[in-house]
């Protein structure tokens, strides 16, 4: 069911999504999180399906703020859908004029009573007086630098304004990489001397890769550049040859170790719904992403190309 | 029904009694006769109910119910002062006894500022309308009623609540006065006692080897509107807190009443309230701020110093919150955080029992990172039902634990529409049935609570300027990070 409301109040919204409630049995109870999308007109249909498909795991109300027509006189467009697309309920909410400094006024109200709020940025940021209103009400943030036409710059931002709770996307799709990598380096291994991630040149998610790997194993990692797609491949220098994991396509890599045979694992490149309902599944701060951030922004890996 | 013209009669009592006619529960006979200085006839009244019924009751309109209701409704015309439009008032519901057989029982509803209670009453001595012997005599065999439906506010200190009190006692008898605070009549609230008494799960801990603290929340989205001239000198506390969140304070607190009849249930609430205490410092246990200019809901809103007919240098407070104690044997040391405030983010009325963190946590801390307090909140207003909130273990293969809710709401449970707090209200006026409404006395220990506080912020306080919109004055965070806690959100 969508229910449109033009020139409306959250007061009006709110009865709404109870009367929907009342009529539907319920589709509105046990909803674990807020999930509040801060997007633009262009970008909200693939914001909103994510955020959607994401719902099936976490069922949630999703708030999909749109700024509008900055110079109008300040007014609330509605957009409600509930019941055709999971469970929960999502919410566009069209703010025009004025009223799209004050987003925090509409989203307050509207929050799913109790339950964590977590905040997302689908594109690249650049409304930073949003961030600030909005962020505040979340204790999730999160951001994807790779949205943007220059991510590590993104990052550095990023990690300038870094405070607990804030993520980024580019940092999630990195946990199969990682969780990949701490599996191969769980077991009896040659000294490592240095490291190597090579990505196409825009690839936020490498630049963190290298700036964990640098982190955990404190060996020089570089950063090199690759035709992609994503990252094609993480290698480490040992005394006895190189241990590498090598993905070419995008879709299976393949481990090879000196003296043992190759081995193939899968390693798909996800897609944002999967990444968003990994983002939501955890939602107390993310500490291992802020020391990467950190020594993301010590100094840049990207200037590791020159090694290469 | 005086005051007939007035907002509360055609929102709420005239579609509360259509909806009792609807219902089929006021007795055959029934008349309502409407009492305004406005120069009117019968019709024109009627029209005006009519017109309030259409709009406002929540029952679907009949129109044989209409015609059969109307036909018993009367209008007099006349001033609180004129003894002439008095005796024709006696006369009209004299005549009423005779063509409708209504038995000679009157409830006469004073739905008008008390500063003409002594004069309503007065006149309703005068004209012998109050007294069941003088104007109908013995009926079948039994000595007709006579009631009095006074609304809030009772008084805006203890001496006024006195005072006003005297007015009424020497006309009608204190059995006769219904004071009616239409919180106690919601479904909900009267839920607390289903929920306390009638189930065997939640008496056990509903104390203080359980529960950490208690926060009682009567949040409003709206501004002050057209009250400007009631709510400038009243504010927050002596609008809602003095009768609404005491009430439901009470009803939280209270013993188990040895029946439920007025006199028990009013008992164990007078027993509660007496033990109320204040917090010995009063600048750090109590918060009082006033909205300031700013968003709310999507609207660019009015500050109260703004607002049409409030003095720019106004004291009155629009958000109030306090620290209570309630020393029993049940509750000692666990505080009662009661707030209330216009222009928040929600319109929203809930208490919420916080319970104590479990004494042992056999997890890693990264586990139990987002579990918080367990917390039992019964939602009044709107969205009325009641959440439990409890840790579960989050699916994966980690051991992670957060908080979840179990839900129950009334719109789902019972699906036919509960009656309009005035309705019960109503109905229970002319059954004579009297546990919901409060005694005198519950009235004066409200104030007895209230008073000092008020003196208080009277002498030493400004109220505290916070954005409309927003959750309420730093202040009222601050009084409670003092205690390590914090409110839960809007």
């Amino acid at each position: 069911m969508t229910i449109d409301l033009t020139d409306t109040t959250t007061g009006a919204i709110h009865d709404a999504l109870t009367q929907a409630r009342r009529r539907m049995g319920g589709p509105a109870s046990g909803m674990v999180l807020t999930l509040i999308i801060v997007t633009n007109e262009e970008a909200q249909y693939d914001a909103v399906r994510a955020a959607v498909q994401a719902g099936r795991e976490h069922p949630s109300r999703v708030l999909t703020v749109i700024p509008r027509k900055p110079k109008a006189d300040s007014r609330l467009d509605a957009e409600i859908r509930v019941g055709e697309t999971g469970p929960g309920a999502t919410i566009l909410l069209r703010l025009y004029g004025p009223l799209a400094q004050h987003a925090d006024s509409v989203v307050a109200p509207l929050l799913v009573p109790d339950a964590p709020v977590v905040i997302w940025w689908p594109d690249e940021l650049s409304a930073s007086a949003v961030k600030a209103a909005l962020g505040v009400i979340a204790q999730r943030r999160v951001t994807d630098a790779a949205a943007g036409e220059t991510p590590q710059e993104m990052l550095l931002h990023l990690a300038e304004t870094y405070q607990p709770g804030d993520t980024d996307l580019s940092w999630t799709r990195s946990t199969p990489w990682r969780s990949l990598l701490a599996a191969t380096l769980d077991q009896p291994y040659p000294a490592l001397l240095s490291g190597q991630v090579e990505a196409e040149p825009a690839n936020p998610t490498a630049d963190l890769i290298a700036a964990w790997l640098r982190l955990r194993l404190g060996i020089p990692v570089s950063r090199g550049e690759s035709a992609g797609p994503g990252i094609t491949s993480v290698s480490f220098d040992t005394p006895d040859g190189q241990i590498m994991l090598c993905r070419p396509d995008g879709r299976t890599a393949t481990l090879s170790w000196p003296g043992r045979p190759d081995r193939r694992v899968a390693l798909h490149r996800r897609d944002t719904a999967d990444l968003i309902a990994e983002e939501l599944r955890r939602l107390e701060p993310d500490e291992v992403y802020g020391e990467t951030l950190r020594e993301f922004a010590r100094g840049p890996v990207f200037a590791g190309i020159a090694a290469t | 029904m005086f005051g007939v013209t007035g907002d509360l009669a055609r929102k709420k009592l005239m579609p509360a009694v259509y909806d009792l006619a609807n219902r089929g529960l006021l007795p055959p006979g029934f008349s309502l006769v409407g009492y305004a200085r406005r120069d009117w006839e019968d019709e024109d009244f009627a029209q005006l109910t009519y017109e309030s019924v259409k709009e406002h009751a929540r029952t679907p309109f009949r129109d044989t119910v209409w015609q059969q209701l109307s036909e018993g409704v009367r209008f007099v015309q006349g001033d609180f002062d004129d003894n002439a439009a008095f005796d024709r008032l006696a006369q009209t519901v004299r005549d009423l006894d005779q063509e409708r057989g209504t038995g000679g029982n009157y409830a006469f509803y004073l739905s008008i500022p008390p500063k003409f209670f002594p004069l309503v009453v007065q006149q309703l001595k005068r004209s012998g309308l109050s007294d069941p012997d003088a104007v109908s005599g013995v009926v079948g065999g039994r000595r007709p009623w006579r009631r009095v439906v006074i609304e809030k506010p009772f008084g805006h200190d203890l001496a006024s609540a006195r005072e006003l009190n005297a007015n009424l006692d020497g006309v009608f008898p204190p059995h006769a006065v219904f004071r009616i605070d239409h919180y106690l009549g919601k479904e909900t609230v009267q839920n607390i006692l289903a929920l306390r008494f009638a189930n065997e799960m939640y008496e056990p801990i509903w104390n203080r080897g359980y529960i950490d603290h208690v926060q009682i929340t009567m949040a409003e989205d709206i501004g002050i509107g057209g009250r400007a001239g009631y709510y400038d000198g009243i504010g927050a506390a002596r609008d809602v807190i003095q009768n609404h969140l005491l009430q439901l304070l009470a009803l939280t607190a209270m013993e188990e009443p040895v029946a439920f009849d007025a006199d028990s249930l009013r008992t164990e609430k007078e027993k509660v309230l007496s033990a109320v205490r204040l917090p010995a410092d009063l600048a750090a246990g109590t918060a009082r701020g006033q909205y300031a200019a700013g968003w709310q809901g999507g609207v660019a809103v009015h500050g109260f110093l703004e607002e049409d007919g409030i003095p720019a240098d106004s004291r009155t407070e629009t958000y109030a919150a306090l620290r209570l104690g309630v020393d029993t044997r049940r509750w000692a040391g666990v505080p009662f955080y009661l707030r209330a405030g216009k222009r928040l983010p929600r319109r929203m009325t809930e208490i919420a029992m916080m319970f104590q963190r479990a004494p042992h946590l056999p997890f890693a801390a990264t586990d139990t990172r987002e579990l918080g307090q367990n917390a039992l909140v019964i939602r009044i207003q709107p969205d009325e039902g009641i959440t439990v909130r409890f840790g579960s273990k989050v699916p994966g293969t980690a051991m992670e634990v957060r908080d979840v809710n179990m839900d129950f709401a009334y719109g789902e449970s019972f699906t036919e529409s509960s009656p309009e707090a005035y309705e019960r209200l109503l109905l229970d006026v002319l059954i004579g049935d009297p546990p919901l409404f409060p005694r005198q006395q519950e009235v004066e220990l409200g104030w007895r609570i209230l008073d000092p506080v008020e003196q208080f912020w009277a002498e030493y306080t400004k109220p505290e300027q916070y954005p409309a919109g927003s959750a309420g004055p730093a202040s009222a965070d601050a009084l409670m990070a003092r205690d390590g806690r914090a409110w839960r959100r809007l």
